[in-house]
């Protein structure tokens, strides 16, 4: 039996397909998987670069550091993950340059004799077989190139400022410690270097294996023992999660995100823009499956009401209907897939940035997901109606005016909307952006359609010569309105696509400028200010802002004394037993944020001011009152309110900025950053030479990657957005095409009536021009919402809409709508009346 | 389920249809509105019946409950030995699918589907649904498919060179003319029809009644025909006025 019924339907389904009645509605599910798949495939593999891309700054994905030997337990968790481990050990020591060199080299170089004698302080990096793990390290052996491997025993790589400093050349020999090395290459870009405070100092990279005869390490050395880890994504964080519960107090652990707050920001910042496109298509191709199903039924009345006339149950109706939604799915779902494949691929090609990226392949998550939605979408909106269809009574074949059974109407919509808003969770990743998006849309929704219908209302009363058109509208208020709201969420996708977007990215862009911080300067002493920015001015460079610091120890909170051991959770143990990086400022740091509190009014005050997300890990709230210890002596002062930092610009951030009362007589040295521009290299190294105390903290590398982020990012997003323009028009045109279904009745029978062409065209361009403008108004107005809330919520960057984009959607929407609406009654109106009411 | 047909024929061959105290009431603006009063008669097998009336006077509603696509408020309807008030919405889509074929004024055919596929429904759902072979009497082959079937439907009803036009390229009487043949082709017992001359000119409805009455005398089938046209009724072995709901000799 259900055999037969299955090979009925598909019967069904060939006919009807033959017949074009499917076709929006495949049209719809196809679009939205198609751009699900296509989203989340992209989505993931440019996830998957950048974490790939940031982790070559750590050279690795996870790294663990401590003072003593590494446990070798922890590399057998590792290895037994089928991770990659390479061990690494980080020391200071003294370098010089080797005297026996060849008189006539030293010739040539004799006006730099002095420096043979010079010892430098190094950062040593001992390396083991297979380091970097990720990332690649440049260097130059007489060409540069990609490294292959490590340096070989008895030889190093140094950096330009070692080479620069001791004046060496490639070939040349150092002493470090009792080894004498051959410089076998000069580093040009480095990885592992840019995170921390760290590499201040020239750098030595060495093989591991010449480590252990150097007899530099010995007890009680200041070295830093390093396990670096990288392999698949899952067997990394569940390490981690096993590495947390083990770690020994001197020991730390570092993925990027940790390493460097600004890469942080500006990854998450990236998949939340990702998720946001993802969700806009997903809301869109929603709309449209909606639109598409419920002109489908009401298409399907008479069907189901001569199928039950010919005697099939109820049961049967709901199945015959069930098997040709799930055929029709089955199909809409491969092609999307496919097709989504398929874009995702040309994007990747078209689009610079990516084809150089080289693009892990994607997994399968996003073809699963997007093939599961999609149905899901499919039973939500479509199916779900059905169960109307089935009940349809077998008396319409005797009364066509008996529609659908409306009495559940709602409750099935809500399903519909049920499922639409867990996909919208699922797919956003993150329960807050899902719920802005959602809460926004359903907000919208609701008032658009209502604002749309007092307007068609209101429209109406107006007494205008002839406005039988207003009236018309408005007689029909709500399925007008519902074509409004329809109208502007396609017309919102189109807006958002062409104005919002290029506003946004460019704003995005622009925070991080051409001329953004690229050096930190740190150790600055009292009486070095004046001479520093005396060297800045007259090596033109702009003089930055000192910003003057203290450390300090957080050992107490109201008053109760705490550890690291209070605090399970790595990240917070290792703020309470770190120094603080205290500063004290009268007004607020200059792009920060007020979250919470009160700024302070006296300088004379005792307050802190905290940053929100330490106060988070910490337990910090406003009102409490924190103790510090500064070089021996104490001070409490109250927390009085919370910042957000400005991660992406760069700047010197601050967790806690005290009030200058608080601070002052303390031992201060001051910190700044500033922008040493690629042709002023020469001034970064005589900075160095004039203040040797300075550490100079090159960020270049960081810049680079927010910057290379940004960029894939924009890029990426323009051509997802495409793919919100695609569904966008697959949502007017079901909108339209819903419009046209019924000005064809209504037409036919004004025929009927009497009425001649050209008053059918009157009347029937007005009432478009209306439903246009309006639409277009709403599709503006949710568009600059919808931009504003991603600027504020995703990227946190200004955004103001402009003029033009009300004009646009308003004229836009009045000129396409009245236009297609036009192209699509204008047949009609020339057709005879009984055949469109035979037809129809 | 053929035997137990076989022998509820049997005892009730006499009347096929009956109407018994047949009454219906609606709510409209608020207020009870009796359609149809008391009404009762009966049919016997192989009959042809004219309900005739003015517009509005019930005929449509009496039809729907004859053939149990609505329930009435009172009384109760025997279609073929069974009380239509014992079943439910599906038992009543059974016993439709099983002994009735429909006309009706605006035809009715599935726009999307040809001639052809318009009568070949009905025989897909009864194989869909498993019914009695009863249904599709051994009158025809039954090795022979479903579409020959159909084909052979609509070359009675002279539509052979039309079976694969979509209804849109059909006149009003071809229309019908397939509407029948779908109505037919799967034998059966009883044949209703509401005002299947309406929507066409004299001289094709007149053509179209012709045919159902053809089709009566051929195959037995029981005919209750639902019309205005005094003319056209009177062609009908038996004929029953109604007005403003009730039964007037
Ligand atoms: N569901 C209903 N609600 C209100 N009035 C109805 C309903 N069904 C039928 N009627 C009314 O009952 C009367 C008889 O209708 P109908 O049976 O269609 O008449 P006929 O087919 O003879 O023209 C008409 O006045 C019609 O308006
Ligand atoms: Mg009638």
């Amino acid at each position: 039996m259900t055999g037969n019924i299955f090979r009925l339907s598909f019967n069904m389904l060939r006919r009807d397909w033959r017949a074009g009645e499917w076709r929006v509605l495949l049209l719809a599910l196809v679009l939205a998987v198609g751009s699900m798949s296509t989203v989340g495939l992209f989505a993931d593999r440019v996830r998957q670069a950048l974490q790939q891309e940031a982790t070559s700054l750590l050279g690795a994905d996870l790294r663990v550091t401590s003072t003593r030997v590494i446990s070798p337990e922890y590399r057998a968790a590792a290895l037994q993950r089928n991770l990659a481990v390479v061990t690494s050990a980080v020391f200071p020591s003294m370098v010089s340059r080797a005297q026996a060199i060849s008189r006539d080299q030293a010739t040539s170089r004799a006006q730099a004799a002095s420096a043979d004698a010079q010892t430098i302080l190094t950062e040593i990096m001992a390396v083991g077989q297979g380091y970097p793990l990720r990332g690649k390290i440049e260097i130059d052996d007489g060409t540069p190139h990609e490294a292959t491997g490590i340096p070989q025993r008895g030889t190093v790589w140094g950096d330009a400022r070692l080479i620069q400093r001791l004046n060496l050349e490639i070939g040349d020999e150092i002493n470090l410690g009792t080894l004498r090395l051959r410089v076998a290459a000069r580093i040009v870009r480095d990885v592992d270097q840019a995170v921390g405070f760290a590499s201040f100092a020239p750098r030595v990279l060495l093989n591991l294996e010449d480590l252990s005869s150097s007899g530099l390490v010995q007890e009680g050395s200041r070295i830093s023992h390093r396990l670096l880890i990288a392999g698949e994504p899952n067997k990394v964080s569940e390490l981690r999660s096993w590495l947390v519960e083990r770690l020994q107090l001197s020991e730390k652990i570092e993925d990027v995100r940790d390493a460097r707050p600004e890469i942080r920001t500006a990854l998450e910042r990236a998949e939340n823009f990702l998720g946001l496109a993802a969700l806009t298509a997903v809301v869109l191709a929603g709309v449209a499956l909606a639109l598409a199903a419920r002109q489908f039924i009401t298409r399907h009345l008479d069907t189901c009401a001569m199928l039950r006339c010919l005697g099939a149950s109820q049961a049967q109706v709901l199945q015959i209907f069930l098997y040709q939604f799930l055929l029709l799915g089955f199909f809409a779902v491969i092609f999307g897939c496919i097709i989504g494949y398929a874009v995702q691929a040309g994007l990747v090609q078209t689009i610079a940035a990516m084809r150089d990226a080289n693009l892990p392949t994607p997994s399968w998550m996003p073809i699963w997901q997007a093939s599961i939605s999609g149905l899901a979408l499919l039973l939500g909106f479509a199916f779900l109606p059905l169960w109307q269809l089935k009940s349809v009574s077998p008396l319409r074949v005797i009364r066509r005016e008996l529609g659908i059974p409306e009495a559940r109407t709602g409750l099935l919509y809500g399903l519909g909307g049920v499922v639409l808003g867990g996909l919208f969770l699922w797919q956003a990743g993150s329960l807050k952006l899902g719920f802005i998006v959602l809460g926004g849309l359903a907000g919208g929704l609701l008032i658009f359609g209502l604002l749309a219908w007092l307007a068609l209302r209101a429209l109406s009363k107006i007494p205008l010569a002839g406005n039988r058109a207003l009236t018309n509208l408005a007689q029909h208020g709500r399925t007008n309105a519902l074509q409004i709201v329809a109208l502007s969420l396609g017309g919102m996708a189109l807006l958002l696509l062409t104005f919002v977007r290029g506003d946004l990215l460019d704003n995005w862009r622009t925070r991080l400028p051409p001329d953004a911080p690229n050096r930190f300067l740190v150790n600055i002493q009292a009486d070095q200010r004046e001479p520093l920015l005396n060297f800045f001015t007259a090596q033109k460079i702009n003089t930055p802002k000192l910003f003057p610091m203290v450390r300090g120890r957080l050992i107490a909170i109201n008053h109760r004394a705490i550890s690291g051991d209070d605090y399970p959770e790595p990240r917070a143990r290792s703020l309470v037993e770190r120094e603080f990086n205290l500063s004290w400022s009268e007004n607020m740091p200059s792009g920060n944020e007020l979250v919470q509190g009160r700024w302070w009014m006296q300088p004379t005050e005792s307050a802190l001011s905290v940053e929100e997300g330490i106060a988070k890990t910490l337990g910090i709230h406003i009102g409490d009152t924190l103790t510090y210890d500064v070089a021996g002596s104490q001070f409490s002062a109250e927390v009085v309110n919370f910042r957000r930092l400005n991660w992406d610009s760069m700047q010197v951030n601050f967790f806690v900025v005290a009030t200058p009362a608080l601070l002052e007589n303390f031992t201060t040295s001051y910190l700044t950053s500033f922008h040493l521009p690629a042709d002023q290299v020469r001034a970064g190294d005589k900075l160095a030479t004039t203040f040797p105390n300075l550490l100079i903290i090159n960020t270049e590398a960081v810049i680079e990657q927010v910057r290379n982020i940004v960029e894939q990012i924009a890029q990426t997003v323009s051509a997802i957005f495409m793919f919100t323009l695609l569904s966008g028009l697959a949502v007017l045109y079901a909108a339209l095409l819903a419009m046209q279904d019924e000005r064809i009745h209504q037409t036919a029978i004004l025929r009927t009536l009497g009425a001649d062409s050209r008053y059918l065209r009157k009347l029937h361009l007005t009432e478009f021009a209306v439903l246009g403008a309006l639409s277009g108004l709403f599709s503006a107005a949710g568009a600059a919402l919808l931009g504003w809330v991603i600027a504020n919520q995703v990227l946190d960057i200004p955004y103001r809409p402009g003029i033009m984009l009300l004009l646009t959607g308003v004229g836009g929407g009045t000129v396409i709508v009245t236009l297609a609406g036009w192209l699509a009654t204008r047949r009609v109106a020339n057709m005879s009346p009984l055949r469109v009411l035979q037809s129809a | 389920m053929h035997k137990i047909n076989f022998k509820k024929e049997y005892i009730f061959m006499a009347d096929i249809v009956q109407a018994a105290n047949l009454g219906k009431q609606v709510e409209s603006g608020g207020q009870p509105l009796t359609i149809l009063h008391e009404i009762n008669f009966s049919v016997k097998a192989g009959e042809s019946l004219a309900i005739l009336g003015a517009s509005g006077s019930g005929k449509s509603t009496l039809l729907g409950l004859l053939a149990g696509l609505d329930t009435p408020s009172n009384g109760t309807v025997y279609l073929d030995g069974h009380d239509l008030s014992a079943l439910d919405e599906d038992g009543r889509a059974r016993l439709r699918g099983r002994l009735a074929g429909f006309v009706f004024q605006s035809f009715q055919l599935l726009p999307a589907l040809s001639a052809l596929e318009n009568v070949m429904l009905p025989l897909e759902l009864h194989t869909a649904s498993n019914l009695p072979a009863s249904k599709l009497p051994a009158i025809n082959n039954h090795s022979i498919s479903i579409q020959e079937r159909a084909r052979q439907a609509l070359q009675k009803v002279g539509l052979a060179a039309r079976v694969t036009h979509l209804p849109k390229h059909l006149s009003g009487g071809e229309q019908q003319r397939v509407a029948i043949a779908r109505a037919f082709v799967g034998q059966p017992k009883i044949l209703f029809a509401d005002e299947p001359t309406g929507n066409l000119d004299a001289t094709t409805g007149a053509q179209i009644i012709e045919l159902l009455l053809e089709l009566n005398r051929a195959h037995g089938t029981t005919l209750i025909l639902v019309t205005h046209d005094e003319a056209l009724a009177r062609r009908c072995n038996r004929q029953i006025h109604l007005a403003a709901g009730r039964i007037v000799i």
